[in-house]
């Protein structure tokens, strides 16, 4: 039995907040009203209640539109106007915009030890294991109780024997890029499935979008919400460390027949070398990789028969406007865009059959969310491909 | 009606015992999976069907059955999905899963759905899709027929 304080049994006998206090009558069944979908679906209430401002430290997660480039993703005025209000009412109850899956790179960064409440498969695995914050994966229903309550269950990766190693993943290749990165990820998730992997061998350069893209992708293929990666990760000093003991589990080693069955999977949604659409920016593109993109395709044009869109955070777009990165891009007939990505707005180019994506996630989830091909590359494959075409990827 | 109270000919194949996520008691069509399912950008939540690339559902709905799977996988987006499945009416009217993360028992309560794991024998060694399954939410039962009981 959970044993509550003063405090907490006020909370649930409606003491304290309206949120517990049933409004009726208010519900209106067409939607748009947004204390009755919040009510509805980020509550699971059947009643509509008045939304208080949020308890905890809440931001937002992704959404659905650009604010300025909507028209450009084949958005409605009426959608536009919902997603006004709606992010009118978001600011209203107290909750950041950030609108990113990648909070951390937009000014909500945990520490070590703390404990959060967190939605977004990427997020979440980057938290616990890079940084070491406790977060499960949370959905839309409990984070939202959690914003108003300030409190989540104490179970699953709150607790310290929970954050051990299941599985052991030996790598006997050298993955050292962010595209190296993102197929070690990708095998590791299909191998592990919502298991804790302790990866050892030949992985280097670790860096902040390395992570972020090995743990996108693990979280894509299986269910990883915790990874560790002897002498990299905070909680794996040593293999021992990572499993809370010796070592239990499977080994999966990684090797050169692997890699190149984990490209060959990621790429068998790719049939058609027109490639007529490219987006890059999943999870949410860094200002390093924005920078990295801009000086890639500096001086080039975006092909006649394709379209490139880069997704990152509001946060994040403020630097690369200040670095003119922005414009290089849209020079380029590119475009860089914020709160969304092709696969959250299920928005892409108007008559894209052919993506091309430098990201392991999406192209485990946009070809068939929108049901065109997908081929995964290289980011400089990807704007090659923008500029030609044309898929010229392949396997190094 | 409970087994007991059944024609001889409608005796149970098997009886598998769990722990209880959700309380409630229904029964329907099995479809079983080996694979772990993804909510968000695994499932057309308008269809309750299956749309993961390479998934051995995939074109499949989970729809008014009892869905029997290890677990959850992917996309924090699980019980917005499956939440928004039950709204359209197409979510399954009962769930049998292995593996319990944040993800599927997050789910099975948003749906309201009478779900059962940690079972004594494994379900995805037990029912077949196509079996008739009852879920008792309350007592952590699995019941499993061939076909319909009369």
């Amino acid at each position: 039995m959970v044993k509550l304080t003063d405090a907490e049994q006020a909370m649930l006998e409606g003491d304290s907040g309206a949120a517990t206090q049933w409004i009726k009558d208010y519900y209106k069944e067409d939607g748009g009203d947004y204390r009755a979908v919040f009510s509805r679906f980020d509550l699971d209430s059947d009643e509509v209640v008045d939304v208080p401002r949020m308890n905890a430290f809440s931001c937002h997660l992704q959404g659905g539109m650009d604010p300025m480039l909507w028209q450009e993703q084949g958005m409605t005025e009426a959608a536009h106007d919902n997603f006004v209000a709606d992010e009118q009412s978001v600011a209203d109850h107290g909750i950041q915009i950030l609108k990113t899956c990648t909070p951390y790179l937009a000014g909500n960064v945990p520490v070590m030890g703390e404990h959060c409440a967190w939605m977004e498969s990427s997020a979440v695995v980057f938290a616990n294991s890079v940084i070491g914050a406790r977060t499960n994966c949370e959905g839309r229903e409990s984070t939202s109780a959690a914003m108003l309550a300030k409190r989540i269950p104490d179970f699953g990766f709150h607790r310290d024997d929970y954050r051990k190693g299941h599985h052991g993943v030996d790598v006997r290749v050298p993955v050292d890029s962010i595209f190296e990165w993102g197929m070690l990820g990708y095998f590791v998730g299909d191998a592990v499935q919502d298991t804790i992997p302790v990866i050892t061998g030949n992985v280097s350069d670790a860096s902040l979008i390395r992570h972020k893209h090995f743990g996108a992708a693990a979280a894509s293929s299986g269910g990883v919400e915790m990874y560790h990666m002897v002498g990299i990760t905070p909680e794996a000093p040593s293999v021992e460390h990572a499993f809370g003991g010796p070592a239990r589990g499977d080994i999966f080693i990684y090797d050169e027949a692997a890699r190149k069955r984990i490209y060959e999977t990621l790429n068998s949604v790719g049939n058609s070398e027109d490639v007529d659409y490219v987006m890059l920016g999943c999870p949410h593109y860094s200002i390093e990789q924005i920078a990295q993109a801009a000086a890639l395709i500096e001086g080039r044009k975006v092909h006649e028969n394709s379209a490139l869109w880069v997704f990152t955070s509001r946060a994040v777009k403020a630097t690369a406007d200040a670095n003119g990165y922005t414009r290089i891009l849209r020079d380029a007939g590119a475009y860089l865009m914020t709160d969304t990505c092709s696969a959250i707005s299920q928005a892409v180019p108007k008559g894209t059959k052919v993506a091309a994506l430098d990201s392991a996630k999406q192209v485990h989830y946009l070809p068939a969310m929108m049901g065109i091909e997908g081929w995964y590359g290289t980011t400089a494959e990807c704007i090659d491909a923008a500029c030609t075409g044309k898929w010229k990827g392949k396997l190094a | 009606m409970s087994p007991e109270s059944m024609n001889i000919l409608d005796k149970p194949r098997a009886v598998i015992t769990g722990r209880p996520v959700v309380p409630g008691v229904a029964e329907g069509e099995a479809l079983v999976t080996r694979e772990t399912i993804s909510g968000w950008g695994g499932v057309n939540p308008m269809t309750g069907t299956v749309i993961e690339s390479r998934h051995e559902l995939k074109g499949q709905s989970f729809a008014n059955k009892v869905l029997v799977f290890p677990g959850a996988k992917g996309s924090s987006g699980w019980s917005g999905i499956f939440h928004m499945a039950k709204l359209r009416g197409m979510s399954p009217v009962a769930m049998v899963f292995n593996i319990m993360t944040t993800k599927a028992a997050l789910g099975a309560v948003v749906m309201r759905t009478p779900t059962v794991t940690d079972c004594d024998q494994d379900p995805l060694d037990i029912i077949r899709t196509g079996d008739w399954v009852r879920v008792d939410g309350d007592a952590g039962t699995i019941t499993v027929w061939d076909k319909k009981p009369d």
